[in-house]
């Protein structure tokens, strides 16, 4: 029933303490798709992102009403463990946060917290992965080293390399391309676009370009509230709301 | 005008901060050189490894004091370490802030408390506890003035200089680190151990050096507690007789007995190099861990 809308956000609310953030947002994400959600700094798009995957949780002072499922089951429900959750969604963040440690043990993190022991098996996804992230031939030789030794760039596919390894289902960008130069920016979205055949994308942007490079399905996202949401060619070119339209040409920013 | 003041206050500055520098040189040579009237007499080794401690028969044996100095402070870190660097991952990773805010007062001040205040407490309490409750359990005869009690005081004076500091360490490690390692599906535990706790390890271990330097030449807490028996302990429950203590009890007391000062000078030597060297090995591993992480 869920198949084509794995996370079913309904009428989200999350406060900072007294400080509404986000106000009743209602969003259904498609399967296999790049959903972006757009917007200006300090709309709310970072928290609803984290509140995705429940790392809202580690703030303090966080509330939250409503629901978002995953799957049909609301992840905000007492009885939900969290790490499960966690498990299918890998998140990018704004900046690379490689783990204080090499580069294969980065990839091999997840895998081993969720009880990955056969060496042959770690090694065998260690390089799947970072295969599919782009980075296998670049760092083939050096897999020992510490991961702080690769470029900016280089960390964000490691990360994304190692958010694959615990095999999601969906993957989350937080900005995921704003520290990087242009190439690797670019480098990245290529990526994301070839892993939306197998995966559910969902990306959080201030880039308007580059939300109409990667975008399938858009929401606009302003002082908190959802302003409009539909298939990115749709609403880029007809923008219904008169706010995502002043969004759009660059009145508000 | 203005570039020769410039000029001025860099050389200033410069020559102000080599000054410490040069004063640990100076305190050793000084040591060194106070210190020759018995270095020439006597043979080194025997000096260091020679329990005999008879000043009045020209016996100046070392050996007790050292190890005296080494036990104590041993036990201490055993003690210490775990509690404090448990207590700092409680307070950094799963306190609430308020009391976290409420905690960080509290502990400046314990670290503020006068080491004469550590040693009543020690004797009214620590030194009982040890002597009629602990001892008797594991079927020993203590007086209570012993080892133990020297490195429970100890462990609870270095406690405040520990936590503070890798408090501060894990406040510098970014969160989003920490939601990277709990998006993968770790759960806090698991990104404190093998995340947070790897990403400040070089920091813990500089906490810890602080807090040896400091357990190594805490005299006057430790002189209360510790018995003052100049005779090398076999056990926990015995007595034993740090090097500061050594220096503090003696040092222009019994100046007529020849050659005393001089063994004196020695021990403080002695007790200056073994925190030197414990600052160098712990900067050794540090620099090890920092090329094998980072």
């Amino acid at each position: 029933m869920n198949g084509e809308t794995p996370i079913s956000i309904r009428r989200l609310s999350v406060y900072y303490g007294d400080l509404q953030v986000l106000k009743d947002v209602s969003l259904d994400i498609p399967a296999r798709k790049i959903t972006v959600i757009i917007g200006p700094s300090g709309c709310g798009k970072t928290t609803l992102l984290k509140s995705l995957n429940r790392l809202l949780d580690t703030a303090e002072g966080v509330r939250v009403r409503g629901q978002v499922l995953l799957d049909g089951e609301d992840i905000y429900a007492p009885r939900t463990e969290v790490t499960r959750i966690r498990k299918k969604m890998g998140l990018l963040s704004q900046k690379p946060q490689v783990l204080p440690m090499s580069i294969y043990e980065n990839v091999a993190y997840g895998p081993r917290l969720h009880g990955l022991k056969s060496k042959k098996e770690l090694a065998r996804r260690v390089e799947h992965y970072l295969r599919v992230a782009g980075l296998w031939d670049e760092v083939r030789d050096r897999l020992r080293e510490p991961a702080s030794t690769l470029s900016v760039g280089q960390q964000q596919r490691l990360c994304l390399a190692r958010g694959l390894a615990v095999e999601p289902e969906i993957i989350l960008g937080d900005e995921p391309t704003s520290a990087l130069d242009p190439q690797s920016s670019q480098n990245v979205e290529r990526r994301l676009l070839e892993l939306k055949r197998d995966y559910t994308v969902v990306v959080v942007t201030h880039i308007l370009r580059q939300a109409r490079r990667i975008a399938d399905h858009l929401a606009f996202l302003y002082l908190g509230e959802l302003v409009e949401q539909g298939p990115a060619a749709e609403v880029f070119a007809g923008p219904r709301d008169p706010r995502t339209r002043a969004y759009l040409t660059g009145e508000i920013s | 005008m203005r570039l020769i003041r410039d000029v001025l206050a860099r050389r200033g500055m410069g020559a102000v901060t080599t000054l410490p520098g040069l004063l640990v040189l100076l305190v050793v040579v000084g040591l060194f050189l106070k210190s020759r009237a018995i270095l020439a007499v006597e043979p080194l080794s025997r000096l260091l490894f020679s329990s005999a401690w008879h000043p009045l028969k020209g016996e100046f044996g070392l050996l007790p004091f050292i190890s005296g100095t080494v036990w104590v402070t041993v036990t201490a870190l055993v003690l210490a370490l775990p509690v404090s660097i448990l207590a700092a991952i409680y307070l950094s990773e799963y306190a609430p802030r308020w009391i976290r805010e409420a905690a960080k007062p509290v502990i400046d001040l314990l670290a503020g408390l006068p080491s004469v205040v550590y040693g009543v407490w020690g004797v009214l309490i620590v030194v009982p506890f040890v002597g009629g409750v602990l001892a008797p359990a594991c079927g020993v005869v203590s007086s209570g003035y012993s080892i133990l009690a020297g490195g429970i005081v100890l462990a609870i004076m270095t406690f405040p200089t520990i936590i503070h500091v890798t408090l501060e360490v894990f406040a510098t490690i970014p969160g989003a680190l920490r939601d990277a390692s709990l998006s993968l599906g770790a759960t806090k535990w698991e990104t404190t151990r093998r995340v947070v706790l790897r990403k400040g390890a070089q920091g813990i271990l500089a906490a810890s050096v602080l807090g040896f330097s400091r357990a190594f030449g805490e005299t006057m807490a430790v002189l209360m507690v510790v018995g003052n028996v100049p005779a090398v302990p076999r056990s926990l429950f015995d007595p034993g007789y740090p090097l500061p203590a050594l220096i503090a009890n003696n040092y222009g007391e019994m100046m007529s007995v020849p050659r005393y000062d001089a063994a004196l000078m020695l021990a403080s030597l002695v007790l200056m190099l073994i925190v030197l060297f414990f600052n160098v090995l712990a900067r050794w591993i540090l620099v090890r861990v920092e090329r094998r992480t980072r």
